[in-house]
């Protein structure tokens, strides 16, 4: 949510690092992360993007999720008043386990991206027996 | 819901009622604030035509289909509840910030509005909806004869 100018409890604004061409204020879109078996999802607002401008990478254990937005100017119209500011989305994630690349599942929908994270197979726990010697 | 008494005569800018009106809202709700999140839900930007008014709001996660929108006179209403988040016994938690429940925002247009020429868009999240200004309230240039 680009909630920016109503929300004064956190800073919902993140600075992008080194990418000195684009000058439009990024935001951190909220996010809701919960495990279920061996997946994690994280689920995230990302409204006014289009599903084409998400674009989300993972390296080694570091996720990025990157929201470009169009701004929106109606022909004809002037700006009046505006609650909410309008801006590209980053947030990045370090996760703790290691994620089976090849069936990460992502879905964009209604502006909310929705990233399914498998375990790998290697990562999971394994039983050791101990044998008695 | 307040209801503010629109003289024409008082004001050259017929927005700046809705501004106040607006400002006015923000005061009242301001007390009631909960940590992250805004008391006035959802934010809205307004933009002006020549005889119309455009809104936008940022919805993620709702649909065309659950967003209930109401035109009566000078009034707008939204309502939408959100869908229900996952649950479960076998769910771990580990972040929770995205809205949740229901709301219902009522906000004063500067104008009486057509509801025959209402048109709402929702497209990745965002709702768009413009409103037309009917044309029998629309300003009558008069014409001033010379006698």
């Amino acid at each position: 949510m680009a909630q920016e100018l109503a929300t004064q409890e956190t800073s919902d604004i993140a600075t992008t690092n080194g990418d000195a061409n684009r000058r439009a204020m990024a935001f951190t879109p909220a996010v809701d992360i919960f495990e279920r078996d061996d997946t994690t999802v994280i689920v995230a607002d990302m409204p006014g993007v289009a599903p084409n401008d998400v674009d989300v990478t993972l390296e080694r254990q570091v996720l990025t999720l990157r929201g470009k937005v169009t701004p929106y100017a109606p022909e004809g119209y002037r700006a009046l008043s505006s609650e909410y500011r309008v801006g590209d989305y980053i947030r990045v994630f370090t996760l703790s386990d290691e994620i089976d690349q090849d069936k990460i599942n992502a879905a964009f929908k209604n502006g909310v991206l929705r990233l399914e994270l498998p375990r790998s197979a290697e990562t999971k726990p394994k039983k050791i027996t101990v044998k008695a010697a | 819901m307040l209801q503010t008494t629109f003289s024409p005569m008082r004001t050259m800018d017929p927005f700046a009622d809705m501004r106040r009106m607006q400002s006015a809202m923000n005061r009242l709700f301001d007390g009631t604030r909960t940590a992250g999140q805004s008391a006035t839900y959802p934010a809205v930007n307004f933009w002006a035509g020549e005889n119309s008014v455009l809104m936008t709001s940022e919805l993620p996660g709702l649909t065309e289909d659950n967003i209930e929108l109401t035109v009566q006179d000078t009034t707008l209403s939204i309502r939408a509840t959100f869908p229900e988040p996952e649950t479960g016994d076998d769910l771990v938690w580990h972040r929770r910030e995205r809205v949740e429940g229901s709301f219902l925002r009522t906000i004063e247009l500067p104008f009486r509005v057509d509801p025959e020429r209402v048109d709402a868009r929702f497209e990745n999240g965002v709702l768009t909806v413009e409103m037309q200004r009917p044309d029998a309230d629309k300003p009558k240039h008069i014409k001033i004869k010379a006698s």
